[in-house]
């Protein structure tokens, strides 16, 4: 059995060793790989925009993106392709207590059509990344 | 209890409690929510309550760390904290700092930024914070006449997690890249250096409960808190598989997140192995049943829960459904949550000098709580099949499988509620063991007392 001495070696050799090739691949990630799969240069001031209210108003706090936030509203990745943009502009600025489609509420929001253009540009820009075939087509017909 | 300033760690104690019952507030709030009763939609609108929920989350177990430290690091180095007023200060300005966070959500002021919604404002102050913390455990430790391996890698644990904080703080325009990064907070975090940290208490609480000799312990330590990093480190992949990433992480993130359960499983052995070498058994049974449990839930919620879907194949479905809520909930319950009320169970007797050590409540709050998280976690389990079902195999619409899924709901709140029985069960105990006191301090060992 492992004396506390190789014991200590296979966690501090192992830690370090992997934690070199983590910091490798996440170099490769970011300066060529996670760039070529979202376009960076099409983000434009819109899309920034955007991306602001997404963070300011805590979109994530109930809907999913690139599946990563709550489950409490849909996942918003291709909503741009499945809704299109008048669609997304009528639920974001829906009035009267806000979009409910059956029965679930979204907070009402006041956004000035710069911003609601700005929403719809941001989508637009995630659903045209490369998410290696997330979200998956349904298999049952 | 050997120094006075360990009377320190019942402050974030009690922190803790008080934060946790503010979390499952919020929880039931979302609970009705998805059930279709969102009366309270106007004034606390869902994602309100969810930054809330998750942060309450992580500041109160972080506090639960804290206070573990200041508790095991004097007794571990055998001396004082170095500044006792200092000590007291950070836990002020964590407090302030937590509930400002906290009310600034109800009112907007946040990122919305899963887990990491502290606005970066406060994110500096709450850095300054951590940091002041880890100086006064890192310095009480280098000063002590002992460094344990069991104080180093809860204070390497302590100052790794700190560190980690800062790529979260970092903003970029790319949505993908700020995703990238943030795992690095949040996965790096609790599937890694949290882990170290609990390996620590871990092994300071075997060591005091069940007599097992040191050097076997710190043995095994070292194994856990390696195959933790072998396995973690590059399991952060799982996080990245459909976030704009290159498609190797796929393969890299489904065998090394694969492995992650062996850390676990490790940690389930070691401690069940020590408690039956142990020869001498620890009166404080509460203390006891928590360390154990804590070793085999962490594994049941965090190693099984999590390799059930974790890989692509898998995770291509389930990727962003109430699955992860299944998984998320017992695991952060089971590895962390149980670790902080063992060390609870273990520290207030030890503290106040008032043995409760196996008293009906204890035990009530003890099965009533674990019983009815593994109850919400099947809950959640089967909702989230029945949307993955109908939203992601079927192509329906999300509304569809969301009303399919009320029943379970109703279930859940069910099993929160007896979750939050055996909760107000613990935290009566808590309250019951009275304010610390320096009259229990001792000089002897743990069993040279028992023995007397």
């Amino acid at each position: 059995m492992l004396t506390k001495k190789q014991a200590k070696i296979f966690f501090l050799g192992g830690t370090l060793l992997f934690a070199l090739i983590f910091l490798g691949l996440s170099y490769d990630t970011v300066v060529s790989g996670l760039p070529a799969n979202t376009h960076p240069e099409n983000i434009t001031e819109e899309v920034l925009l955007g991306r602001t209210i997404w963070d300011d108003k805590n979109c994530m706090g109930c809907h999913t993106i690139m599946g990563e936030g709550a489950y409490y509203a849909p996942e918003l990745t291709k909503v741009y392709d499945r809704r299109g943009p008048d669609y997304i502009k009528a639920a974001v600025n829906f009035k009267n207590g806000g979009w409910a489609p059956n029965g679930r509420h979204m907070v009402e929001y006041n956004f000035t059509d710069k911003e609601a253009e700005g929403l719809v540009a941001f989508f637009k820009w995630v659903g045209e990344m490369n998410l290696n075939g997330f979200p998956a087509e349904p298999t049952i017909k | 209890m050997k120094y006075k300033s360990q009377k320190i760690a019942y402050y974030f104690f009690g922190l803790s409690m008080l934060l946790l019952t503010l979390q499952i507030v919020y929880g039931f709030i979302m609970g009705f929510a998805h059930m279709g009763y969102d009366g309270l939609h106007g004034l606390i609108p869902f994602n309100t309550a969810s930054a809330v929920h998750k942060n309450l989350l992580v500041v109160w177990i972080l506090s639960g760390f804290m206070g573990s430290a200041y508790y095991i690091i004097p007794e571990e180095a055998e001396r004082e904290i170095i500044s006792p007023k200092l000590a007291m200060l950070q836990f002020w300005a964590l407090a302030i700092v937590g509930v400002i966070a906290i009310a600034g959500f109800h009112v907007g002021w946040w990122e919305g930024r899963k887990f990491l919604e502290i606005p970066r404002e406060l994110d500096f102050l709450v850095a300054i914070d951590v940091v002041g913390f880890i100086l006064l455990i890192l310095l009480t430790l280098l000063k002590g006449k002992k460094q344990t391996t069991t104080a180093w890698v809860l204070t390497m644990g302590l100052a790794a997690a700190g560190l980690l904080y800062l790529p979260g703080m970092i903003f970029f325009d790319n949505l993908s890249m700020d995703s990238f990064f943030r795992w690095w907070v949040v996965h790096l975090w609790v599937e890694g250096v949290w882990e170290l940290i609990m390996g620590g208490i871990l092994a300071f609480l075997l060591i005091k409960l069940t007599g097992v000799d040191r050097e076997i312990i710190e043995k095994w330590l070292y194994l856990i808190v390696g195959l933790t990093f072998l396995s973690g480190i590059l399991g952060t992949g799982h996080h990245y598989y459909f976030t704009g990433v290159p498609e190797y992480w796929l393969l890299i993130g489904g065998i090394f997140s694969a492995l992650e359960p062996l850390a676990f499983l490790g940690m389930t052995i070691f401690a069940l192995q020590m408690y039956r070498k142990g020869n001498k058994k620890h009166p404080n049974k509460l203390a006891v049943t928590w360390t154990l449990s804590t070793a085999i839930v962490s594994f049941l919620g965090a190693g099984l829960l999590g390799l059930a879907h974790t890989l692509p194949q898998v995770n291509l479905h389930t990727h962003g459904t109430l699955i992860t809520a299944s998984h998320g909930h017992l695991a952060f319950w089971g590895a962390y949550g149980s670790l902080v009320f063992a060390m609870i169970s273990y520290a207030m007797p030890q503290m106040t000098g008032r043995k409760i050590y196996d008293n009906r409540t204890g035990h009530l709050a003890y099965w009533l709580s674990n019983i009815g998280m593994l109850g919400m976690s099947i809950s959640f389990a089967v909702a989230g099949i029945v949307q993955v079902y109908i939203e992601r195999l079927s192509g329906k619409d999300f509304m569809i499988a969301a009303n399919a899924t009320k029943p379970h709901f109703f279930v859940l709140i069910i099993c929160a509620t007896l979750f939050s029985i055996g909760i107000t069960y613990f935290i009566i105990n808590f309250i019951k063991f009275g304010l610390p006191t320096d009259e229990a301090l001792r000089t002897d060992d743990d069993y040279e007392a028992l023995n007397n």
